[in-house]
């Protein structure tokens, strides 16, 4: 009676986060699916077919042999989403590693603070997070335009005698991105680096490292875990981005979830933005899982 | 001279004036902001020794050894290895290796990796590596686990690969923080015996830090026991426990009973005590009292028979009642109570399967000794 109870329970429990997957994210996933392989129309929703229910099964599967590939292949057709998948893609990978190099020394130093103010410096990591994105984002405008503060203090200081170009280019999105996105770095890296215990530095040290060596093959791939977890959280929201390169970036940069927003708002082509998405998930996800798996593998081969 | 309990061999640099001492700790003083973890020690320990650090935890004892370690600095004083100040000589250059308490293996290595790891770092060839790793594992018979990562070892086999990472790049000096600390007891004892295998076959300077007295024991051939940053006594085992320089020192190291007096006086080569209760004992240890100090008495409980007659030749002799008995298999221990209310200890060897008349609880017993149990300490 008790293990029914139990395994009652804990199924109930299980499957309440299964629940919240399916309604939350499988369900709009398949929503947006079917979009894609819907044609544009100049109708309430801009697309057919429009399953109704009333038309009973006839119906129904005289809409699903309206279903075609047609918006994929116009995106294989296209050379512009290639290219802004593409510029993604850089563009996240470069921000992730930028975000690593910068993140990395905040969240050592965090670790390797007094316990006392390791609290503070969290908080302080976090802080941002209370003001809206928007707005930060925005202020980045203020800093970085021609006649922002940031080249109004190089002139003050004399460094330059001519503006920096720096809002509207790649490096204003790096900046950007970086910025926005640090503490998602930053956090899963103080976390691995905060439990790993001191006295393997010393021992690396006793047996005749220096404290740079001790920090490359100790340090570093204890950390590996957080390198990991912070690099994934940086670059995956970093490649469906839409805000900081729209604000930051100028016209001229091609991203995808800029793409994706002119192909929605602009042209109104709910199926080609929504083709555009399930790409974008699949350049994604595909890679995501062949690499928890092979770390499953590693696991399992150490156990 | 008569000697203090058994020794283990005849090796006693100390007591040569001419032995150059290998580590020399010159008033040495550490202080972590007001706190001060060890206070003015000077302390030297000689080439082959296996010496150790005996306290209660916050005495300064692991202070002492990551200062030799090079993890940490003294704030005054100097440490000499061999002659050499180490000041300012870092971790990575020092011809001491550490044996750390958690053990510190790398997570993320294999055992052979970990022991390899000192070896790679100074630039060995390869072969060679590959040779003292096999050698060493062979040391600790761990060959079977070269390819296990620290996380599938047991506490036990931890402790074997630990040994041999500190002992791979054959370093002059151990340091072993609490080595058999996290070992069970059964496990501790066999590793005790093969710690002192080892140092002996290698001829190596241990330097342990414990804050277990048998450990210390069974392992030392000298022991320092320390209390807040400085060294109470340094001696060897058997002078430790027979001839404790302090009360500190003989309360510490195994059990003991205190009678509080005065020193009524001498004759020859006894010495009369006069305690609290007007009891008088006949003592043959001197200490460096004069008649009319306040002197203490310390008897170990094994010195101290318990019959329920009093003993004809006795040289001191109380009677109580027995107040409390512990059985371990193969002592007893009895409490017995003084008339004035005080409690001695006493512990009789089991050396009979089957005893007649055994004492019991509430039965009026003599506890006795011989002149020469007991030492007097003045402090």
């Amino acid at each position: 009676m008790r293990a029914f109870f139990s395994s009652t329970t804990s199924r109930l429990v299980i499957a309440v986060p299964y629940l919240w997957l399916l309604v939350f994210f499988l369900a709009p996933f398949f929503i947006v699916f079917k979009i894609s392989l819907s044609q544009p129309a100049i109708a309430m929703p801009p697309y057919v077919p429009v399953f109704d229910f009333a038309e009973g099964v006839a119906g129904l599967l005289r809409h699903l042999a309206a279903f075609s590939l047609d918006n994929y292949l116009w995106l294989l057709g296209d050379p512009l989403y290639a290219n802004a998948y593409l510029s993604s893609l850089v563009i996240a990978a470069v921000s992730t590693l930028l975000a690593l190099v910068v993140g990395y020394p905040i969240a050592y130093g965090m670790a390797r603070a007094p316990e006392g103010l390791r609290p503070i410096f969290l908080m302080m990591v976090i802080l941002p997070f209370w003001t809206s994105f928007l707005i930060r984002v925005y202020a980045w405008i203020g800093i970085l335009k021609p006649e922002g503060l940031l080249n109004q203090f190089l002139f003050f200081l004399g460094v330059i005698d001519k503006p920096l170009v720096i809002l509207n280019t790649t490096t204003a999105i790096y900046i950007g991105i970086v910025y926005s996105y640090l503490p998602f770095m930053v956090l899963p890296l103080y976390a691995s680096l905060e439990k790993m215990d001191y006295a393997l530095i010393e021992a690396a040290q006793d047996l005749g490292c220096r404290p740079l060596a001790a920090f490359w093959k100790v340090t570093v791939p204890l950390s590996f875990p957080g390198i990991l977890a912070g690099s994934m959280l940086v670059f995956i929201p970093a490649v469906g981005e839409f805000v900081v390169p729209d604000l930051l970036g100028g016209s001229r940069t091609l991203m995808i979830g800029k793409t994706l927003w002119n192909e929605f708002f602009s042209n109104r082509d709910w199926p080609v933005s929504s083709a555009v998405a399930i790409v974008l998930l699949f350049i994604l996800v595909v890679p995501m899982v062949f690499f928890q798996r092979a770390q499953a593998r590693a696991r399992e081969r150490d156990n | 001279m008569e000697s203090l309990g058994s020794t283990r061999r005849s090796f006693a640099p100390w007591t040569d004036p001419d032995a150059k001492p290998y580590i020399r700790f010159e008033n040495v003083t550490k202080r972590f902001g007001d706190a001060v973890a060890v206070d003015d020690l000077s302390l030297t320990i000689y080439e082959r020794e296996f010496f150790s650090l005996l306290g209660a935890s916050g005495c300064g004892k692991t202070t002492l050894l990551r200062m030799l370690g090079g993890f940490e600095q003294p704030t005054e004083g100097r440490i000499l290895l061999d002659g050499r100040d180490l000041r300012g000589v870092p971790p990575y250059r020092r011809p001491v290796n550490m044996m750390f308490q958690s053990y510190a293996l790398f997570p993320h290595m294999t055992v052979e990796a970990n022991i390899a790891f000192g070896l790679k770092q100074e630039g060995m060839p390869k072969p060679h590596i590959a040779e003292r790793v096999a050698q060493m594992l062979k040391l600790v018979k761990m060959e079977r686990f070269a390819r296990r990562k620290p996380h599938q070892l047991s506490g036990g086999q931890r402790q074997r690969v630990a040994l041999a990472r500190s002992l791979a790049k054959r370093p002059k000096v151990l340091l072993l923080d609490e080595p058999l600390g996290a070992l069970d007891k059964k496990l501790r004892e066999e590793t005790q015996f093969e710690l002192m295998d080892l140092q002996q076959d290698l001829g190596l300077t241990f330097i342990v830090v414990t804050h277990d007295q048998e450990e210390a024991m069974a392992m030392s051939d000298r022991i320092a026991v320390m209390d807040t940053g400085r060294i109470m006594q340094v001696a060897t085992p058997a002078e430790i426990y027979e001839a404790p320089a302090s009360r500190f020192v003989a309360d510490f190291v195994g059990s003991i009973n205190f009678f509080e007096g005065v020193l009524a006086g001498s004759a020859g080569t006894m010495t009369r005590i006069r305690d609290q209760s007007g009891v008088e004992f006949q003592i043959s240890d001197d200490a460096n009292a004069v008649t009319g100090d306040t002197v203490w008495l310390a008897i170990r409980p094994e010195k101290i028979s318990v019959t329920r007659e009093r003993p004809a030749e006795a040289d001191n002799a109380l009677d109580g009642e027995v107040w409390d008995i512990a059985y371990l298999g193969d002592v007893t221990v009895y409490n017995v109570k003084l008339d004035d209310g005080r409690i001695v200890k006493a512990s009789t060897m089991n050396s009979q399967r089957r005893v007649e008349d055994a004492l019991t609880w509430h039965d009026r017993a003599w506890i006795s000794f011989s002149a020469d149990a007991g030492v007097v300490l003045t402090g």
